[in-house]
């Protein structure tokens, strides 16, 4: 099944971001395809390079990065959302792409499935 | 628009929980709304709990320094967007009625709600 990820919350404020990735992780080591991550409302915070959580702790901003670059998953991050919160292409992290709200209604025209993580 | 979207037509239903002002989400969730609406699908809003708020006349926001953004609700008939719906539960739970509300809405009961997501393709729920 081709599956469409919407991320509605910021990382480590709140478990939909870890959630999203868990199930998109499992979908993929089931065979199914996750051909798209949008990143939406605090969720464009997920995208940001200069995120440095203590060492003991999980990287989730690598770890979409890692998820992307290995399974080849489209990493979106809404342009005025991101904006409003102060993310842009110079603090961008490698493996997520700034653009606009019509690729999250394309991803929900192209999946078979749309999952929303966040409140 | 791509191949593989062009001439797909699916049911997207975008599901409205929140109150308008205290968080972003209501106003985030029209500006998906207002995109979506360039992408000739068949559009239908929900609101439900706090989110018949959203719709609620006579709304003033100087008080919060924050826009009051609910005329484009109003707005949303040019963008062929006119399938509005309202859980009736939500609405009596908050003393409102039909009548409160700035756009012309459909009262559908929690039962009835349910029925429609189920018709739906793609639940957008912000």
């Amino acid at each position: 099944m081709k599956f469409g990820i919407l991320v509605n919350e910021g990382p480590y404020t709140h478990q939909a971001s870890d959630t999203a990735y868990q199930f998109a992780k499992a979908a993929l080591e089931k065979g199914h395809k996750i051909h798209r991550v949008f990143f939406y409302h605090d969720g464009v915070n997920n995208s940001t390079r200069l995120t440095e959580p203590p060492q003991d702790d999980r990287n989730i901003v690598q770890r979409w990065q890692k998820l992307a670059a290995d399974h080849k998953v489209d990493l979106v991050v809404c342009v005025a959302a991101a904006l409003r919160r102060g993310i842009k292409e110079e603090n961008l992290a490698e493996g997520f792409r700034i653009s606009g709200l019509g690729q999250l209604i394309e991803s929900g025209i192209q999946a078979d499935r749309l999952v929303t993580f966040g409140d | 628009m791509d191949e593989e979207t062009s001439g797909v037509v699916k049911k997207f239903l975008y599901v409205n929980r929140k109150a308008p002002y205290g968080t972003i989400y209501a106003l985030e969730s029209l500006e998906v709304v207002l995109i979506a609406a360039a992408f000739d699908q068949d559009v239908s809003l929900a609101f439900l709990d706090d989110g018949v708020y959203q719709i609620v006349k006579g709304q003033h926001t100087k008080g919060i320094d924050v826009k009051n953004f609910s005329p484009t609700y109003r707005a949303l008939e040019g963008y062929d967007i006119e399938k509005l719906y309202v859980e009736k539960e939500s609405m009596e739970a908050r003393g409102l009625t039909e009548d409160d509300f700035l756009v012309d809405v459909k009262v559908l009961s929690a039962a009835e709600m349910a029925d429609l997501m189920e018709t739906q393709d793609v639940v957008l729920s912000f």
